[in-house]
């Protein structure tokens, strides 16, 4: 299958202090990858660093490929026809994305100008159709209007327009609802993947909320300071994580039916990135450590044909995985 | 069973707005005759969007605002004119929790000092019984004197909820309101301050309101469960039952919209339009421009919440309505 993004070992240090410590992420054409982690596991930070998008105090190595032709470190010409146009973001807070003193028509077209070569009134026009697509009722009159004068979903939806015209091939979503209601964050979701039905875009979704990414990615990858820990595809993460940390967030996470439980909490917090534990960074909060955590960081090994964990306790979990297989 | 600790009935609170610099005023219906009892000892959770009146609610119950119309008795008495020695008394017994924990805390004070502030302030004990009440907190909040020393800065987003909680319950309260007291924190972290809640709850005997956007964790924490829209409660039962069998259309959409892992989102509910604006209240039925099963009635006629069985009660005529035909 194509390879549409493949990162290796991607690492970034701000003064001196790592804050993602290898990281590999394959993805292919169409397809939708989550993200999950508490704050400072780096997910965002990853494509920040694989984009160019980090200040440039920030040490970036390994590799981000695109298509087989390396981004990392690329001119910055080269960047610019990658960013916006290859690759497109869209972050938490769209109000702050948005410039308050322009038109959305002056905004669109002007990502339309940059990355798509048009001219005159088809850009005008392009802006409306893509406003049409994200759902913005009456777009050809609203295309006048000021960020202010739209709801917080709109303005994320029109933050998704911005994102789509430079038909990109991957659209990374940086917490896209969080700042939504419950009921918003339904309609932006399911636009999201409407869109990515009809374009055959690929996704990364990066989010906090299990259930967000649980129910709109193909395959998920858990992030824990800095490192993916467990990487399978979601419905199987999902009724049986592997890794004590991805067991931990899924049993901290309440039950909207059936008995109430008290909640698993992991005990203790993240560890801070300039203190890292050595060997597992887990370790001091998992209820399973035993000696050997504490001595090499174990890395993210297979453990069945589209699953793979970071943890010693893998092996046998394999063989358990294994066995229910062969029943 | 004893009288409920707190009664509210019926609380209205407008606010005026006035659009550009020489717009008119408009009234901003933010409250709109709400009623709940919370028993001793018993956690009632609001939920609800935002706009929807559910911070407005807590405020009015703790008297930090007062309610236009309607009444809050707590422990049978009504509350006293803010100001005076009995309302200081009252403040005392109830306190508040806030999302923000760093934006309640004073950065430049050690947080012991800032748990001991409400003994200086209501002046309870001496000076060496405030300090051995803050260890105490401290410990029950399950921290340790060293973090006390801290400043706020030094410590993580659950850390310092755990500040904010101690020193809500430094006077010993009857009664918190805690508004969105875990949104701002990490899933794991979030756990383990909901667990601290529950158990400080059941040691204490606390009584609380617990007001939050998200469902999984009211419904964890709450015994009755109130769902407002727009200034209303729309829907209100026990924490098990509602979310199990929903019946208002929005508490359903809700209900539904509300993501879990290991179901995808085929059947979804998924609302069209934006949650309305409280200057711009629709007629009739307030959610009736979203609703999936709206009727002819629900534009012109303002639902009443009715009782429909056990202790569940619901404010559509579409619910309502259709146990009136039961009944007939």
């Amino acid at each position: 299958m194509p390879q549409l993004v493949s990162i290796e070992d991607l690492r970034v240090a701000f003064n001196g202090v790592p804050v993602l410590r290898g990281v590999d992420i394959a993805l292919q054409k169409g397809e939708a990858l989550g993200l999950v982690g508490e704050s400072g596991s780096g997910k965002s930070v990853t494509w920040l660093a694989a984009l160019g998008l980090l200040p440039r105090h920030a040490r970036v190595s390994g590799s981000v490929r695109l298509e087989g032709r390396e981004i990392l470190g690329a001119p910055a010409a080269e960047l610019d026809h990658v960013r916006g146009g290859r690759v497109a973001m869209i972050f938490q807070d769209p109000a702050s994305a948005l410039n308050p003193v322009l038109t959305i028509r002056r905004q669109l077209c002007e990502a339309l100008a940059l990355h798509r070569d048009l001219q005159g009134n088809a850009v005008k026009a392009e802006a409306r159709r893509l406003l049409d697509l994200v759902g913005i009722p009456d777009a050809a009159r609203r295309l006048e209007a000021y960020p202010h004068e739209f709801s917080g979903g709109q303005v994320q939806r029109i933050m998704i327009a911005m994102a789509l015209a430079g038909n990109p091939d991957l659209l990374i979503a940086d917490e896209p609802t969080t700042a939504l209601d419950a009921t918003i964050q339904a309609q932006i979701l399911e636009l999201l993947s409407t869109i990515r039905s009809e374009l055959n875009m690929a996704m990364v979704l990066i989010s906090h909320d299990l259930g967000v990414v649980a129910e709109n990615c193909d395959r998920v990858a858990v992030m824990y300071a800095g490192r993916i820990v467990e990487e399978a595809p979601s419905n199987q993460l999902f009724a049986d994580p592997v890794h004590p940390y991805a067991q931990g967030l899924i049993g901290a996470l309440p039950p909207l039916d059936g008995p109430r439980r008290r909640l698993t909490a992991i005990p203790g917090t993240v560890p801070d990135p300039a203190h890292m534990p050595g060997g597992c960074a887990f370790a001091p909060r998992c209820a399973l450590a035993s000696d050997p955590c504490g001595l090499a960081a174990p890395s993210l090994a297979p453990i069945a044909d589209d699953r793979s964990v970071a943890c010693i306790r893998a092996e046998s979990s394999r063989r358990a995985l294994l066995g229910i297989a062969a029943e | 069973m004893s009288a409920p600790l707190v009664e509210v009935a019926a609380i209205s609170r407008s606010y005026s707005m006035r659009s550009g610099m020489f717009g008119r005023a408009t009234a901003v219906h933010a409250v709109d005759g709400v009623s709940l009892t919370i028993a001793r000892g018993q956690t009632l959770g609001l939920v609800g969007e935002s706009g929807s009146g559910k911070s407005t609610t807590g405020r009015i119950v703790l008297g930090l605002e007062p309610p236009d119309r309607g009444e809050v008795r707590f422990d049978g008495k009504p509350m006293a004119t803010p100001g005076t020695a009995a309302w200081r008394g009252q403040r005392a017994r109830m306190q508040m929790i806030f999302q923000d924990p760093l934006g309640a805390l004073d950065r430049r004070l050690p947080v012991a000092t800032q748990i001991r502030e409400p003994l200086d302030i209501h002046g309870l004990g001496t000076a060496s019984m405030r300090e051995e009440r803050v260890r105490e907190l401290l410990r029950a909040v399950e921290l340790t004197p060293v973090h006390g020393a801290r400043y706020p800065g030094a410590l993580s987003g659950g850390q310092r909820q755990r500040i904010v909680l101690a020193r809500a319950l430094a006077t010993k309260p009857d009664f918190l309101v805690c508004d969105e007291p875990v949104s701002a924190l990490d899933v794991s972290i979030q756990a383990q301050v909901v667990n601290l809640l529950a158990d400080l709850q059941a040691q204490l005997g606390l009584t609380l309101l617990f007001i939050s956007h998200d469902l999984r964790v009211v419904r964890q924490i709450s015994n009755i469960v109130a769902v407002m829209y727009l200034g209303r409660i729309v829907e209100i039962g026990s924490a098990d039952d509602l979310f199990a069998r929903p019946e208002h259309p929005y508490t359903q959409a809700l209900v539904s919209a509300s993501p879990a892992p290991g179901r995808r989102s085929a059947g979804r509910i998924v609302l069209s339009g934006d949650p309305p604006n409280p200057a711009a209240r629709p007629q009739g039925c307030a959610f009736h421009p979203r609703c999936p099963r709206a009727i002819a009635r629900c534009a012109s006629e303002v639902p009443a919440l009715e009782t429909v069985g056990g202790d569940r009660q619901v404010a559509c005529h579409l619910v309502t309505g259709a146990v009136t035909r039961d009944a007939a």
